[in-house]
């Protein structure tokens, strides 16, 4: 058992987060992970945009830097490059990473740097009040899609892996010890890294769509996930209503800081 | 790079003095998206960067980069990136974050001329309001303004220790003529140049305050990852760092960044005159524009017209007292700019109709020649 108090801003608690969310689940995941690992709270750096989960840099103990709507990565990427020692870590949202944040997140992975994205996915823009997402689902309702959404809604995962992210999973607020170790892989990994997280908005998702408690839309995730190793086995049409978890991609490919750092040594050689 | 004792003569542009520069100030980071009348800025650093062990990056857009730098910037480097007009006002709303977060960076905006993409290869002055009120919100801002390449190191320069000395972003001001214009320089010795670093805590990290209420204004500022954990966010804050919702500590902060950067006006503030000792007409212009107005004046003293040239290096923040000390001894004051008066609406406020004040405005991409400030100058000695 680790002692959070250890890693959190104990006089900014309580969260600012609606009874029910998942985003404090995330946070002590990510704690855990850190922990395990051992890093020093000097040794993290803490990046965020703009939306409930950016909120998070606020309520830990590392460097933190909460940036503008969408911009947390390009943010990382300049402490990452000024400090490559650093462990930079970006948590973000939905919105904040795939829609107003889209160009710096593909091309992050693209350029596959080492920083690891947290993305709390509740499919929803909670903090301004339930609109549409890119990922809300086709049908639902958010504020801004009082008829239910048209638009189809983006694979974050599926996006990273397709613009070359070193390491990619999906895991749910509701298999927290799968959690725990995507999140500490995902940290280890030389690269981009990406954890797509479920995480529950009963106040502005739920209850639009009339999904319940929050420990409803939890059951839920555990009703409608299929891990990685199980879906491998199934034909794909027993697959339609299920979202896969787990570790999606695991590659190596060259990092840019190394990749960086050695033009560096090799100019300075000659 | 090795060279020779003496004096280091060179033909460069005002886009090599920029990059070379920022590199004698120290500049360790740079970020940036390529456009005219800027790139070669950019093409510069990713060329000299890694050869001094610093870092050069070709961000996504220019949000991108001007986020990059920012984040840079607190993890301790020297950071700039570069830009022009349209990529200017991409960069505004994290130029804003800079301001709020007081994180020392240096912002080059080769003007060309607009609204929109407008003319990417021909020179302009209208970025003159952008880089003042670019931003939302309210905030003092520092812009410099260079006429000539080895003004442009110098201006450089000094927008590193401006940014470094008040903790803000600064923006340096360039146009389309002296960003290109090949000239000969030489070059200040590097014990000649003055560089400014960064003031930092000398307190142990628990009891580090990263936005400090100090006799100057300006709090000490440590680097991620030194052991001074510290948070930063563009709400409006504490002195911890922290957002905060309190009216007396909103008010607390927003007069503070205002007030640290206009209570240091004098510091900040330079201008250059030209035979204005005995001058009753007195010319205003700056960046490539103060070139053709040094030649009006020049001209009109040789037709026995007594006329001075008064030139801001900075434009932000305004100096009007100078404005105001010029009024006092000229009978009229002219403007030139390659805009629709966006200085000399500033002067005219300064001055507030102790003399009249006339202008000259070009704006179809072209340069205003020395002839048509002699012009102005003629008809207001008649």
């Amino acid at each position: 058992m680790i002692d959070y108090t250890k890693y959190l801003r104990m006089s900014k608690l309580p969260l600012i987060w609606c009874a029910g969310c998942g985003n404090g689940i995330v946070l002590k995941s990510i704690l855990r992970a850190i922990d395990k690992i051992g890093w020093s709270k000097d040794q993290v750096c803490m990046v965020s945009g703009i939306g409930c989960s950016s909120r998070t840099p606020g309520y830990v103990d590392f460097n933190t830097l909460h940036t503008t709507h969408g911009r947390a990565i390009a943010f990382a990427t300049g402490v990452k490059m000024a400090k490559p020692e650093l462990h930079v870590i970006v948590v973000t949202g939905d919105g904040d990473a795939t829609a107003i944040g889209g160009n710096h997140y593909i091309h992050a992975a693209r350029r596959n740097i080492d920083l690891t994205v947290v993305i709390f996915n509740n499919n929803i823009y909670g903090m301004t009040g339930g609109q549409v997402s890119p990922t809300t689902p086709v049908g639902m309702k958010a504020s801004t899609a009082p008829y239910g959404s048209l638009e189809p809604s983006f694979n974050i995962s599926g996006l990273a892996q397709a613009a070359g992210a070193s390491f990619v999973a999906r895991g749910t607020v509701y298999h927290v010890f799968q959690l725990d170790k995507l999140i500490e892989r995902a940290l280890l990994k030389r690269g981009f890294s990406v954890v797509e997280v479920l995480t529950p908005c009963p106040t502005a998702y739920g209850r639009r769509n009339r999904l319940g408690t929050g420990v409803d839309m939890i059951r839920w995730q555990k009703e409608h996930t299929i891990s990685v190793q199980e879906a491998a086995k199934l034909p794909p049409e027993q697959l339609n209503d299920k979202i896969v978890t787990g570790v999606l991609t695991d590659v190596d490919r060259p990092e840019y800081m190394e990749a960086y750092q050695a033009l560096i040594d090799n100019l300075r050689r000659k | 790079m090795q060279r020779e004792k003496g004096p280091r003569v060179e033909v460069m542009t005002g886009n090599d003095a920029c990059a070379e520069g920022a590199l004698a100030a120290g500049l360790s980071f740079f970020a940036g998206y390529p456009i005219t009348p800027s790139s070669e800025i950019a093409e510069i650093l990713s060329y000299r960067l890694p050869q001094v062990g610093g870092k050069f990056i070709q961000m996504e857009d220019e949000i991108g980069a001007m986020g990059a730098v920012i984040g840079a910037s607190l993890a301790g480097a020297k950071a700039m990136t570069a830009t022009s007009g349209p990529g200017f006002s991409l960069k505004q709303e994290n130029i804003g974050f800079a301001a709020m977060a007081e994180v020392p960076c240096v912002v080059v905006d080769v003007q060309r001329g607009g609204p929109s993409t407008g003319l990417p290869t021909l020179p302009s002055q209208m970025d003159v309001m952008q880089a003042r009120w670019g931003t939302h919100g309210d905030h003092e801002i520092i812009a410099l303004c260079p006429y000539s390449v080895r003004e442009t190191f110098d201006l450089t320069v000094r927008a590193f220790n401006l940014a470094e000395r008040y903790r803000t972003p600064v923006i340096l001001l360039m146009d389309e003529i002296v960003a290109h214009v090949n000239e000969k320089v030489i070059l200040p010795e590097p014990d000649e140049i003055e560089v400014y670093e960064r003031k930092l805590p000398n307190c142990p990290p628990e009891e580090f305050l990263p936005y400090k209420f100090t006799e100057d204004d300006i709090p000490p500022m440590a680097s991620y990852g030194t052991g001074y954990r510290f948070h930063v966010t563009g709400l409006c804050h504490d002195e911890t760092g922290f957002p905060t919702n309190d009216p007396v500590q909103i008010d607390r902060l927003i007069r503070r960044l205002n007030r640290k950067i206009s209570r240091h006006r004098d510091d900040i503030v330079q201008v250059a005159e030209e035979q204005l000792e005995d001058a009753e007409i007195g010319v205003v212009a700056y960046g490539a524009t103060a070139r053709a107005a040094r030649q009006a004046v020049r001209l009109a003293r040789q037709e026995g017209i007594p006329a001075g040239l008064l030139r801001p290096l900075v434009l932000w923040p305004f100096p009007d007292k100078e404005m105001r000390a010029l009024a006092e001894r000229v009978s009229a004051i002219i403007v030139a700019e390659l805009n629709m008066g966006q200085v000399a609406h500033e002067v005219e406020w300064a001055v507030c109709g102790k003399v009249p004040v006339h202008r000259v405005n070009r704006v179809d991409g072209e340069p205003i020649p020395p002839e048509l400030i002699l012009h102005a100058i003629r008809e207001v000695a008649r």
